[in-house]
């Protein structure tokens, strides 16, 4: 067993050129043959790729999908964010979880099947859904939970799941998914008929400074969140000095309660490789990398097979529509489950076969990023968009949208609404009218652009969506009046603490207390003081954690206090001197009791 | 060498093209507070202990290069306040119990929560539950007063040339690994580089503890960063 391990680890070491900076993909393989990353496999892969076992260690331990310790051959992952909580995540896991005889983070006894949960898989307009080692299943209900395992036990084959198959690509038989596209609303620049190759041929007859002009007036910001204008990082790149030159496609959406990019990478793939060999041209570079989720692993064979048809076609390659000398290349890196890898230092650092820590910047990427050579890192929606410019032109693109803001925005509206799913919409549209697209009711909040960005009553509905007021990466999320805006808060809190790297001390340490301050006012134990303690904890951890997480992170806490008003007054109390208002005396003595037989005679 | 030319609250600084605001500062008798930064290791931008406002934008001076014209603000209440506050959350994060602590004395830690005024820390004690590693016959490894600033994985790749330790887990899992099993798996020495580095007792030589009297211990009558301040009012 040992030898065999040795030798097949080695095997699949070779395969990737034993080059440490594969060894994500490497990490992903051995798992994949052998149910984990073992002491014993990761001494052997840090043989192979000449590193060490700790160097190893450090990869596997960092990304949700690899473990150390065994699991089952099939991994059920339900996905556990508050949309997936709103919609029954707590009784399917019950059911699930009762018929398996087994709780949450174990695996059945006869090593087959683990049961436990991920953080927003990208599925919140068909939540509660899971992920099935790769396969996808949507709408589950304790009923169907309990079903699906037993259908399991008996064959382990997650493909076999998907009975029903979704509408649009997703009936492609590299895809066979039971997934939804759910497009509610098609825009005039992802949505609209693109004919291959189009955007590509009319780039290849101007100078890649022009093409480079072309983004610059059209305007277009990065649609990931942070809206960095994409013309001047291509610019930035192609000035850098250095010989090498890479291209990143950031499919790695993980904000809560987005999916967008999963429609995009489903429905426009063709818009997107092109947009990515247009930028291949603009800067210089022959290199592409599409940097794709681990949670949307069963798209992978599509997209390979959509690389691989391109390249037949000559929009990829060597002499691309016989452009002399213009090469470009692409391969996809799939991720593992980290959601600090949606920040591009991160993101290039996992690209390298590294834990995904940001890196320090100075330098940014579009002077030294992936291996130290000049990057740039852009956004699936973001790299569409760039095609359609191509095609129709910068005025074109310009022309729509808000002032500052040009162009459409590809949104995904989930929650307390009857109709979620992916919208694309002009730029300056405001929330109120999401609400009524969406046929949202009795709203109360809303986290535009998700947990980290910003949490709005009802009194900001009429703010538009745009880099200026609310801007978004594409999630919407929508609450209704009764749900509390607190536990919101903290839920996401829960999850910052869980996606947070750990590097820096305001991000890693910050989060707990934080968290700990506004689960004390949500028991009910809370004083006037907690309020301004939860105020300076967001501010401090906001001004110095070191990247976007931690900046983000106390956002949704934030939000909730400025609309707190009308539920402090239950939450909040002066204390009178005496015992700290967390502290249960009662609860603190139980294991005592339980020792002596008898009750305490101090409570 | 081209140089620029910023200021630090108001004082004039040169700086070597390149150079990080931290070690321009040092250089003309400026202390910015520090516990991952240190001398020979390239910056880790960790702890965050040496934010300054550059232009008013926090930043981490460790990383951040000087540049031509900046303002930079340092001894302001707000980053006295946010420095104190990081120091606090290590106490907390951790277990120090410095009154028994053979790195009493010496410990960075320590030394910065004293030139900060703490006597107790103002956020709740998180009380971790963490390991000793007693292995090695000559080194031991307290993850209790691990304050994970990476200076011992940097300075045992890039000093020792050995890659003894690295971080394993993310967010507030994240602790330090040896390369093995245990840390008599590794080739760490006593004399290694990565164990002179640990600002707090986290790795420790054995059988030298308290070897100098209180008192007499570095920390004890000059504060932390006395000796860089000094450089500048001569």
């Amino acid at each position: 067993m040992k030898r065999a391990l040795a030798k097949i680890t080695g095997e699949i070491c070779k395969k990737f050129g034993n080059d440490p900076t594969r060894m994500m993909d490497i990490a992903m393989a051995v798992q994949e043959r052998f149910g984990c990353v073992s002491p014993e496999a990761m001494d052997e892969i840090a043989r192979a790729v000449n590193s060490h076992r700790v160097e190893v260690e450090s990869l596997v331990t960092f990304y949700g999908f690899l473990s150390v310790k065994p699991q089952g051959k099939v991994v059920i992952r339900l996905c556990r964010d508050i949309i997936d909580w709103m919609k029954g995540y707590e009784s399917v896991a019950d059911a699930m979880s009762r018929e398996l005889g087994v709780s949450m983070g174990e695996t059945t006894p006869d090593g087959a099947i683990t049961l436990t949960h991920a953080p927003c898989i990208g599925m919140s307009d068909q939540a509660p859904a899971a992920l099935v080692n790769e396969v996808v299943v949507t709408h589950l209900t304790p009923e169907r939970g309990r079903q699906l395992v037993r259908d399991l036990r008996r064959h382990l084959d997650p493909q076999q799941l998907v009975t029903m198959v979704g509408d649009g690509n997703n009936d492609h038989p590299l895809v066979r998914s039971m997934v939804r596209n759910n497009i509610r609303m098609r825009g005039p620049v992802h949505f609209a008929d693109f004919e291959p190759g189009s955007g590509l041929r009319r780039a290849l007859t101007l100078k890649p400074m022009d093409v480079i002009r072309e983004i610059k007036e059209s305007r277009l910001r990065g649609r990931g969140g942070a809206g960095f204008p994409a013309g001047l990082k291509w610019e930035m790149a192609a000035n850098a000095p250095g010989g090498k030159r890479y291209v990143i496609c950031n499919a790695d959406e993980g904000e809560p309660g987005t999916f967008k990019d999963r429609v995009l990478l489903t429905e426009c793939t063709g818009q997107l490789l092109e947009g990515m060999a247009i930028a291949g041209y603009a800067v210089g570079s022959d290199t592409g990398i599409i940097y794709l989720r681990g949670e949307y692993r069963y798209l992978l064979p599509y997209l390979e097979s959509v690389i691989e048809e391109r390249l037949r076609r000559g929009f990829l390659g060597r002499d691309i529509l016989g452009k002399k000398g213009f090469r470009f290349d692409v391969r996809v890196q799939m991720g593992a489950g980290a959601y600090i890898c949606g920040e591009e230092t991160a993101l290039i650092s996992s690209c390298e076969g590294l834990p995904g820590v940001p890196k320090n910047r100075p330098p940014f990427p579009p002077q030294q990023g992936y291996l130290g050579c000049p990057t740039i890192v852009n956004n699936v929606e973001t790299l569409c968009c760039v095609s359609r410019i191509l095609l129709e032109g910068a005025a074109w693109f310009a022309s729509m949208g808000s002032p500052r803001t040009t162009g459409t925005k590809v949104l995904s509206i989930c929650g307390d609404c009857r109709k979620p799913g992916v919208y694309e919409v002009p730029f300056g549209i405001s929330a109120r009218e999401l609400i009524e697209m969406s046929e949202a009711e009795n709203t109360g909040t809303m986290l535009i652009g998700g947990p980290c960005r910003q949490m709005i009553g009802s009194e900001r509905f009429g703010g538009r969506i745009c880099y200026d007021d609310l801007a978004t990466g594409g999630a919407i999320l929508i609450f209704n009046r009764a749900r509390n805006k607190l536990e919101i808060a903290e839920h996401y809190l829960d999850f910052f603490i869980e996606e947070s790297c750990g590097h820096c001390t305001p991000c890693r340490v910050g989060l707990i207390l934080l968290k700990k301050a506004v689960h004390k006012v949500i028991e009910g134990a809370g004083e006037p003081s907690d309020l301004a303690e939860m105020r300076d904890l967001s501010n401090f951890i906001i001004r110095m954690s070191r990247c976007g997480l931690g900046q983000a992170a106390p956002n949704p806490v934030l939000g909730a206090l400025e609309i707190f008003g009308d539920l402090s007054a239950g939450f909040v109390a002066e204390r009178k001197p005496g015992l700290l208002p967390e502290f249960d005396l009662s609860k603190a003595v139980i294991d005592a009791e339980m020792r002596v037989g008898r009750q305490s005679k101090i409570v | 060498m081209k140089t620029v030319t910023f200021t630090i609250d108001g004082k004039i600084v040169r700086a070597d093209k390149g150079q990080t605001i931290l070690k321009a500062a040092e250089a003309a008798g400026i202390y910015i507070p520090r516990l991952c930064a240190c001398k020979d290791l390239v910056p880790h931008g960790s702890c965050r202990v040496c934010s300054v406002r550059v232009n008013g934008r926090i930043q981490a001076s460790c990383v951040q290069t000087a540049a031509e014209g900046a303002i930079v603000e340092s001894e302001t209440d707000e980053l006295r306040e946010y420095r104190r506050n990081i120091i606090d959350m290590l106490f907390v994060e951790g277990n120090h119990f410095c009154m028994f602590c053979e790195k009493s004395g010496f410990c960075e830690l320590q030394a910065l929560a004293y030139r900060f005024g703490i006597t107790a820390p103002k956020y709740r004690l998180l009380y971790p539950k963490r390991d000793i590693d007693l292995s090695h016959p000559e080194v031991y490894l307290d993850h209790n007063r691990c304050i994970l600033c990476g200076r011992c994985v940097r300075a045992s790749q890039d000093l020792d040339r050995k890659n003894v330790f690295q971080f394993v887990e993310r967010g507030c899992r994240k602790r330090l690994q040896v390369n093995g099993e245990a840390l008599s798996d590794t080739d760490l020495r006593a004399a290694d580089q990565a164990v002179s580095a640990c600002p707090v007792g986290a790795l420790m030589r054995k059988r030298v503890g308290y070897a100098v009297p209180v008192g007499r211990r570095p920390y004890d009558e000059v504060p932390i960063g006395r000796d860089i301040e000094k450089k500048g009012e001569e």
